[in-house]
């Protein structure tokens, strides 16, 4: 007799086999679900990609407003440190300010695209079982992608400018990462908030807003004064800008505890961030 | 889920748990309840106005209410039903996108899912990415899309709108565009949600042809639909719901007699089409 074991059983979205039950807990089995994810990971390099085309990404005078928003954003800011500061600022302050603003930019766009990408995803939601979780990711990758160029841009400054290029400038690399790695649970968490609190979106430009003047990107961290002090300890952003200042602009190893608190920020974001959405986005479909 | 993990193997074909046998889903005590918003668009200032007032604005409602059927390989089932009846939720449940919230549902076999949105979740994209990325999204690879890419295309005749933006479709091109996609992709149980509405005349008697052909290859089909002659030429059996709760389970004939007398409508071209 031709006996065949199935699949283990269990919500993994393409099996041949599937159950059905209420959960007990908020949370899905997790192997079957990351599984399911990973299996699905073409689509958000697909989506990214399609999405960036339909935004004209593609065409040159696309590809040069990817270059050019982020440098008229940098001349805007440096301008205005420049009055308020009575012209006290040189140009290395210029390049921490374009490094420390298009860093902040990768994780504040993560967020505000994150918190479309549920509600945006409305009929893929209500035709398809996949992992949800697949929408706010794309959105981390669209801002990453749309990050890229900008480095480009900054490596002219530091060149133009001479800062210093040896191998403490290769923290760049996990220093960005897990700000990207912040900006990814913080976009699972505003995905679903958003869900439940459709104006939502509306509110958080006004917090990006505070936030980008509460980090220190038109200041250094230096400059705050020590009442204020306490503003820089609960930002995420100080120890992730701090470290790339360090790394980047000066060519110094970031002092240990920048970097603890970085890598602390980060997963303690993407656990905190996954967790809220995953056990909640069972319910996306009824409310959508 | 714990039992579900622990369920020992089932079998494909004959032998093993009997329960297995020719059965392509069951469905067993399902209750569906949601907890929602009176709102469409529920807002965090309406929420602190409300607050305020001390209102509270969470309805429930009991969409599925104890359910049990099987449905067996290679069967067509039609579900019928007045609008609010159950029968969409039903659906979804079954492909999984809906959380049961009682009960239990065991689907043996892919699904591939046609629900009364079909495709198309980003109009400003493309009706060719649009299908890419839903299959993507189902779990297919890049390469096994593009595989299915031409037989989707081909079928749904949509000829250069496969390369427009799909918020330049009409209802019509959606729902062929969706029918293809849903039957192309190998499903071992489809599941239609009032989607042959949409198609004109020609299209619908290839979209019957092409249901007709996957229960000869002892696919499986759940159809939910107001067009009674869709139901009448497809299904062999069907459940009629009511509230929630299944008010009668038949073969096509009998059950669609019934429901039109419920309904107190004739015999005529609308209650077929349109009911």
């Amino acid at each position: 007799m031709n006996v065949i074991a199935r699949p283990r059983a269990g919500e993994d979205f393409t099996g041949e086999y599937s159950v059905y039950e209420p959960h007990k807990v908020g949370l899905p089995p997790l192997g079957p679900y990351f599984r399911a994810l990973w299996a699905r990971r073409q689509f958000l390099y697909e989506l990214a990609r399609t999405n960036l085309r339909a935004q004209h990404y593609n065409t040159t005078f696309g590809q040069l407003w990817l270059i050019l928003n982020p440098v008229m954003m940098a001349v805007v800011y440096f301008t205005l440190v420049y009055i308020i500061r009575d012209g006290g600022r040189g140009p290395v302050f210029l390049a921490h300010l374009m490094l420390s603003l298009f860093a902040f930019r990768l994780v504040s766009t993560a967020i505000s695209r994150g918190a479309q990408s549920v509600v945006g995803g409305g009929k893929l939601l209500l035709n398809t079982a996949f992992p949800r979780l697949l929408l706010p990711l794309e959105a981390v990758l669209e801002s990453f992608m749309t990050f890229l160029p900008t480095v480009a841009v900054y490596a002219v400054v530091h060149a133009v400018l001479g800062l210093p290029v040896g191998p403490d400038l290769l923290w760049i690399v996990p220093i960005i990462a897990l700000m990207t790695i912040f900006g990814a649970g913080a976009a699972m968490f505003t995905a679903t908030a958003q869900v439940y609190f459709r104006d939502l979106a509306s509110f958080l430009r006004y917090f990006t807003r505070i936030w980008l003047y509460t980090s220190p990107i038109l200041f250094y961290a230096e400059d705050v004064p020590a009442k204020l002090q306490t503003i820089l300890y609960v930002n995420p952003m100080y120890p992730m800008l701090g470290s790339l200042n360090y790394a980047v602009i000066e060519g110094r190893t970031p002092p240990f505890p920048l970097l603890a608190a970085s890598l602390a920020w980060a997963l303690g974001a993407l656990l905190a961030g996954a967790a809220y959405f995953i056990s909640r986005e069972r319910e996306f479909a009824i409310r959508l | 889920m714990r039992s579900a993990s622990e369920n020992p193997a089932a079998t494909v074909e004959g032998g093993g748990l009997p329960a297995a046998t020719g059965c392509a889903v069951r469905v067993e005590n399902l209750s569906v309840t949601y907890r929602t918003t009176v709102e469409k668009k529920p807002t965090l200032k309406k929420t602190l106005i409300r607050l305020g007032r001390r209102e509270r604005i969470i309805r429930e409602i009991k969409a599925v209410r104890e359910v049990s059927f099987e449905v067996p390989r290679g069967a067509a089932l039609g579900v019928v039903g007045v609008n609010g009846a159950g029968k969409s939720t039903l659906l979804r449940t079954m492909a999984g996108i809906l959380p049961p919230t009682d009960g239990r549902i065991e689907v043996f076999g892919r699904v591939s899912t046609l629900l009364s949105l079909g495709v198309g979740f980003k109009s400003e994209l493309t009706g060719q990415e649009n299908v890419v990325l839903g299959g993507l999204a189902a779990g297919l690879s890049r390469a096994e899309m593009a595989a299915k890419y031409e037989e989707i295309a081909d079928f749904a005749e949509l000829g250069d709108f496969m390369d427009m933006p799909m918020r330049t479709y009409s209802s019509g091109m959606y729902g062929r565009l969706a029918f293809s996609v849903a039957t192309s992709m190998d499903p071992d149980i489809l599941l239609i949600d009032e989607a042959l509405s949409t198609g004109d005349a020609r299209f619908k008697e290839k979209s019957f042809a092409k249901m007709r052909e996957l229960c000869g290859e002892a696919r499986t089909i759940v159809l939910v639909s107001h067009g009674l002659r869709s139901i009448r030429e497809i299904c062999d059996e069907v459940i009629w719901m009511n509230e929630g709760r299944i008010a009668m389970r038949d073969d096509a004939d009998a059950v669609i007699d019934a429901y039109k007398e419920y309904l107190q409508v004739g015999e005529s071209e609308v209650s077929d089409e349109d009911v």
